[in-house]
């Protein structure tokens, strides 16, 4: 099933590919060719907003003491992971597109500042997540950091409309409720959400299985130590 | 009633320490001092420069401040295990935050006035819009204190607490940063008027990190 889905991820990421270079058209006001990064910027972006979103919902479920189970914990920690990266990548590629098309790699604009910040924040997250071997020691101290961070997502999404600086207002999602696409590259752009939100779920899918093994191995040394605490306790009581 | 009367306790606590021990007196205010000084040198002590980012660089030297006193004040929960101590008060969890939020506050209030009278002497600063700098002041400085003893309790107890608590805070503190900065330069600048919606922005932060700090101080000690 896992490697079904891999495959249909793939399909789909290489669909994108192929329209995304070929297909849509070049815009010599954006730096020509670099407009094509769009299919890739956007995507990541909004993917890093889904991860966060994704570790936030699964915090507050661990938070909330009828559902706390270590799957949010974990799920959490997967989602945050891969948020993460592609947190980074979104900068990166932000940067690479804002050398032709703004004429420099960085300007402190609200929408970049805020998604530094944000990347920062969870760089801390994952940090704090490091310092605990199982669900139970960090469970509650990452939720609550996680829904900390959580509130810089949707300042760095409405930063565009907000202040209105350097970075573009939103392509679909705006507040003229227009959409400023159409054709073949409104085509490419939904290809490449889907096929990224399939990356997505795919790599959280990976990482939240590695981590219950590694959930599972603290577990079991954990029980195995005790079974020889326990007999070696024995074998002193034994001669009395 | 006993929630103040609680929370005051607490902060009685935290200042009799740091007036016996000094620690805050002899460590973090200088400290304060020496990267005001730092700041001078980075910038090839161009008066006019310094002038200019003076306000930027006032909280800047806060901010690191602020690092230090965090740590301080919860390294005194680490010795003799006053942590559990603190846990089996029956105090109740928002009134410690408060109380050690107090505390640091008022630890953070001495140092920017040290901090403050160093950077009019060093960087030529004239003192301008005193109602605006005194507000700003104090909305950034209980933001600080009770987003800092969040992040202090969240990392209480952990072996890379020390590295830990500057990584968590620093990101989570940038509108106190950005806030504070354009608030006392309206204010230095002679238009207090357009310090206002930054106040706003700062105690907007001030009250969400307060909030947040009340309700998650309790299950954090627990979980610490």
């Amino acid at each position: 099933m896992k490697r079904l889905f891999l495959g249909a991820t793939v399909v789909a990421l290489a669909v994108t590919v192929v329209f995304a270079l070929w297909v849509t058209p070049s815009r010599p006001s954006q730096g020509f060719d670099a407009v094509r990064l769009l299919y890739l910027h956007v995507p990541t972006a909004w993917i890093a907003y889904l991860a966060f979103g994704v570790t936030a919902l699964a915090s507050l479920l661990w938070l909330i003491p009828r559902t706390r189970d270590t799957t949010w914990d974990l799920l959490a920690g997967a989602s945050a992971e891969v948020g993460v990266l592609f947190t980074g990548l979104t900068l990166i590629l932000g940067s690479l597109w804002g050398k032709p098309a703004w004429g420099t790699w960085w300007e402190w604009d609200a929408r970049l500042t805020t998604t530094a910040i944000l990347f920062f924040l969870y760089l801390g997250y994952l940090a704090l997540r490091r310092t605990g071997a199982t669900s139970e020691e960090r469970g509650t101290r990452s939720a609550i950091a996680a829904l900390i961070a959580f509130v810089d997502v949707p300042v760095s999404y409405l930063s565009v409309t907000w202040w209105q600086t350097l970075h573009q207002p939103g392509t679909v999602f705006n507040s003229n409720r227009h959409v400023l696409i159409d054709g073949s590259m409104a085509f490419t752009l939904i290809a490449a959400v889907v096929s990224f939100t399939m990356l997505y779920a795919y790599l959280v899918l990976e990482r939240f299985q590695l981590a219950q093994l590694e959930e599972g191995r603290e577990e079991r040394e954990l029980q195995r130590a005790i079974a020889e605490r326990v007999r070696a306790d024995q074998v002193e009581v034994a001669p009395v | 009633m006993s929630f103040v009367r609680d929370a005051l306790v607490i902060a009685g606590k935290d200042l009799r320490i740091e007036r016996r021990s000094r620690v805050a007196l002899q460590q973090i205010i200088p400290f304060g001092g020496i990267v005001v000084l730092l700041f001078a040198f980075a910038l090839d002590s161009d008066r006019t420069l310094l002038h200019q980012a003076a306000p930027g660089l006032f909280w800047a030297a806060v901010l690191l401040a602020v690092l230090l006193a965090i740590g301080r004040s919860f390294s005194v929960e680490e010795a003799n295990r006053a942590r559990d101590g603190l846990r089996l008060s029956g105090i109740d969890g928002g009134s410690i935050f408060v109380g050690k939020a107090a505390a640091v506050a008022v630890e953070l209030f001495l140092l920017e006035i040290v901090v403050g009278a160093a950077v009019v002497v060093l960087y030529d600063v004239t003192v301008r819009g005193i109602v605006v700098l005194l507000c700003s002041a104090v909305a950034a400085t209980v933001g600080l204190a009770a987003a800092g003893t969040v992040y202090g309790v969240l990392a209480g107890g952990l072996r890379a607490r020390e590295t830990l608590v500057p990584l968590l805070l620093l990101p989570a503190v940038t509108p106190v940063m950005l806030g504070g900065t354009r608030a006392f330069q309206a204010a230095l600048d002679g238009s207090p008027g357009d310090a206002w919606p930054w106040i706003q922005l700062l105690t907007a932060f001030a009250v969400l990190a307060v909030a947040a700090g009340t309700v998650a101080f309790g299950p954090l000690l627990e979980a610490a």
